[in-house]
C-alpha cells in the first residue's frame, strides 16, 4: 500500500482528474462573458464581373470592413478566427456561401479593425447566376479557447448586389 | 501422504485462481474501456469521436498534438465550421475548415470546399484526382471542443512504436509480478 507505484499511480490519476476538472471550469466559465461584437462592411468597389472560359461566374470586389469583436475575447480565449461570406442562392442552389476574406485575431487589441481589402478568395459561382444578384455579406467569427468549447456565431448584412451585366 | 497430496493441490489451486482473476479484471477493463469508446461513438455521432491534430496547416488554432472532440449532426454543413474529413484513398482525416458551401435546392446534397487557416490555397491540391468538392459522405464529423498537448503520447507511440512495446512490456510485467 505504501510503495512507490502505488503512491505514483495515486498521483498521476489525481493529477489528471484535477487537470481535467480544471480545463471543464475554464471552458464553463466562458458562458458567463458578456458579448456584444458589431460590424460593418461596405463595397467599395465591383471590379470585375466576369465569365471564366469554362461556364463559371466570377467576382472580384474591394470591401471595406470595420468590426469591434473586442468583447469576444475572455481570459480562456487563444484566438478569434474572423471571416466575411457572401451568401447568396441561386435557381440550383438553395444556399451558397463563398468565403471572400478571412483574419486571424490572436489578442484583444486587434480585435477593434478597419480594412480596405480586395478578395483574398475567388468568388466563383457553380454556373452563371451572378449578374443581378443580391447576396447578403456575413461577418463570421469562430472563438477557439485555450480549452474546451469552441464558439461560432455571425453578423448577417443583407442588401448588397452584383451589376446587371458583365464587366 | 494424503495430506501432502492435498498441500500440493491447495497451493496449486491458489496460484490458478489468482492467475485467473487477474486475467478476469484485465479483461475487464480492456472491456469497459472498449464500451466507454462505444458509447462515445454513439453519443456523438461519428466513427472517431476523438482526433488528435497531426499538422500544422491549423496553427495557431490547433497545434500539433492537440486533441478535437467531434460530433456529427443532421445540421447542414455551413462555411466556417472546423471539420474532419478523409479523402478517398488515404487513411489519414484531415481537419480544415469549409470556406465554401454550395447546396443543392432538390436534394439537399452539399458541395464543401475546405482550407487550412495556415495553408495559402485551399484542399483541391488534397483532394482525389479530379475531385473537386467534398461531399457529407466525406466528413466525419464537426470539431466542437478541444484539449492542447493531450495528443502527443498518440503521436509519440505511432512515430516510434518501439515505445509502443516498451509501455505494453513494462504494463505486462506489473501486471504479472503484482501480488494483488
Amino acid at each position: 500500500m505504501h510503495s512507490f507505484g502505488y503512491r505514483a499511480n495515486a498521483l498521476l490519476t489525481f493529477s489528471v482528474t484535477a487537470l481535467a476538472f480544471i480545463c471543464a471550469i475554464a471552458s464553463f466559465s466562458d458562458k458567463f462573458s458578456n458579448q456584444n461584437p458589431s460590424a460593418e462592411i461596405q463595397i467599395l468597389n465591383i471590379n470585375r464581373l466576369k465569365k471564366q472560359s469554362y461556364g463559371n461566374d466570377e467576382v472580384s470586389l474591394t470591401l471595406d470592413i470595420s468590426a469591434d469583436l473586442q468583447s469576444l475575447f475572455t481570459w480562456n480565449t487563444k484566438q478569434v478566427f474572423a471571416f466575411v461570406a457572401a451568401e447568396y442562392e441561386t435557381s440550383k442552389n438553395s444556399l451558397n456561401q463563398v468565403s471572400l476574406w478571412d483574419v486571424i485575431i490572436p489578442d484583444k487589441e486587434h480585435a477593434k479593425f478597419r480594412i480596405q481589402t480586395s478578395n483574398k478568395y475567388r468568388f466563383i459561382d457553380q454556373g452563371h447566376n451572378l449578374r443581378g444578384r443580391e447576396f447578403n455579406l456575413t461577418l463570421h467569427w469562430h472563438v477557439m479557447p485555450k480549452t474546451g468549447k469552441m464558439l461560432a456565431d455571425k453578423i448577417i448584412m443583407p442588401g448588397y448586389s452584383l451589376p446587371d451585366a458583365y464587366k | 501422504m494424503g495430506w501432502i497430496g492435498e498441500t500440493v493441490d491447495s497451493i496449486k489451486s491458489i496460484k490458478i485462481r489468482q492467475l485467473l482473476t487477474q486475467a478476469v479484471t484485465l479483461g475487464m477493463i480492456v472491456t469497459s474501456a472498449l464500451i466507454i469508446w462505444k458509447a462515445l461513438m454513439c453519443v456523438t455521432g461519428t466513427e472517431s469521436p476523438v482526433v488528435v491534430v497531426l499538422s500544422g496547416s491549423m496553427e495557431p488554432g490547433f497545434q500539433r498534438g492537440d486533441i478535437l472532440f467531434l460530433r456529427m449532426t443532421k445540421e447542414p454543413i455551413r462555411t466556417g465550421e472546423i471539420v474532419v474529413f478523409n479523402i478517398d484513398g488515404r487513411d489519414i482525416p484531415i481537419v480544415h475548415r469549409a470556406i465554401e458551401v454550395h447546396e443543392r435546392k432538390t436534394t439537399g446534397e452539399v458541395d464543401v470546399l475546405t482550407k487550412g487557416d495556415n495553408n495559402d490555397v485551399d484542399d483541391i491540391g488534397l483532394y482525389a484526382d479530379g475531385q473537386m468538392w467534398l461531399h457529407r459522405h466525406h466528413i466525419m464529423g464537426r470539431a466542437v471542443g478541444f484539449l492542447p498537448y493531450v495528443g502527443w503520447v498518440t503521436i509519440i507511440m505511432t512515430e516510434k512504436p518501439i515505445i509502443k512495446y516498451i509501455l505494453i512490456g513494462a504494463l505486462g510485467l506489473l501486471v504479472i509480478t503484482s501480488k494483488d
